[in-house]
């Protein structure tokens, strides 16, 4: 009886990023910020937040690099907005670790039900 | 889905220490859990599971109530000890079902995994707690038309 290995692609080295990133209130904060509002600089973001623009702009960096928000220049502002790559990495990742319980459980079922 | 836990369940026709045998004796992990199995069922107990292709993942066993608890803790990469940040916590619940036997199944820490993973030490505790909720809420706001 074959059984499946553990779920390696994305393994969490690829996915540690953007979980790390998810990881961090203010982050949160910033994304759910994004999200309602479409778009908005960094200036416009700490308005908002009891953050420095500086560190929202080091959040948003990170956020960038995790895949979860863009940049986009417009004149001389950079505004963000929400990329949804990210988390449909991390779903996706999961539903394949479901799906490998699912089958090692039928294995389990089938050996218990068998009369050996 | 969006959440850093994962949570399945069967039903088998089989009694309850049926179930738990083939949770927890290695000849029959074996078979369902990879190709190779040392298991040595007490709390603290070393355990291995080895894919042919893909290397020996190494746990630890955390708790055994015979015959309807039994968890480990066990290594996210091939050769790597089962530690914090490095693992998921599996935890299996037998329970007798006039039908036989309800086996669930519940494997936690994703999300404190990948933190480590991407070496951020500094996400405390209390900021990793709740975050899968809101990534779910998250992901529903980012993918509505934008206004």
């Amino acid at each position: 009886m074959s059984s499946p290995r553990p779920g390696r692609e994305p393994g969490p080295a690829e996915l540690g990023v953007v979980l790390a990133a998810m990881a961090d209130a203010t982050r949160r904060q910033l994304l759910a910020a994004l999200a309602s509002a479409g778009s908005a600089t960094a200036t416009e973001l700490a308005g908002g937040l009891p953050v420095t623009r500086q560190a929202v702009a080091k959040h948003l960096a990170v956020l960038k690099r995790a895949g979860l928000v863009t940049s986009e220049r417009h004149g001389r502002d950079v505004r963000f907005a929400v990329q949804t790559g990210g988390l449909t990495k991390i779903a996706g990742w999961l539903e394949q670790l479901v799906a490998e319980w699912d089958t090692r459980l039928a294995a389990i079922k089938q050996i218990a039900e068998a009369r050996d | 889905m969006a959440q850093d836990w994962i949570e399945r369940e069967v039903l088998i026709d089989a009694s309850r220490e049926r179930v738990w045998a083939v949770l927890t004796e290695a000849g029959h992990v074996a078979r369902w859990f990879g190709n190779t199995a040392e298991l040595d069922l007490r709390p603290g107990g070393k355990a291995a599971f080895g894919w042919t292709e893909d290397g020996v993942f190494q746990a630890v066993v955390e708790r055994v109530d015979a015959p309807s608890v039994f968890s480990y803790r066990w290594a996210r990469e091939a050769g790597s000890e089962p530690g914090t940040g490095t693992s998921t916590l599996v935890e299996f619940t037998l329970t007798e079902v006039p039908a036989g036997t309800l086996l669930r199944v519940v494997e936690t820490g994703f999300a404190s995994l990948a933190v480590s993973a991407a070496d951020q030490a500094t996400a405390a505790e209390e900021n990793t707690q709740g975050w899968t909720d809101e990534l779910a809420e998250l992901k529903q706001y980012a993918e509505r038309p934008a206004p």
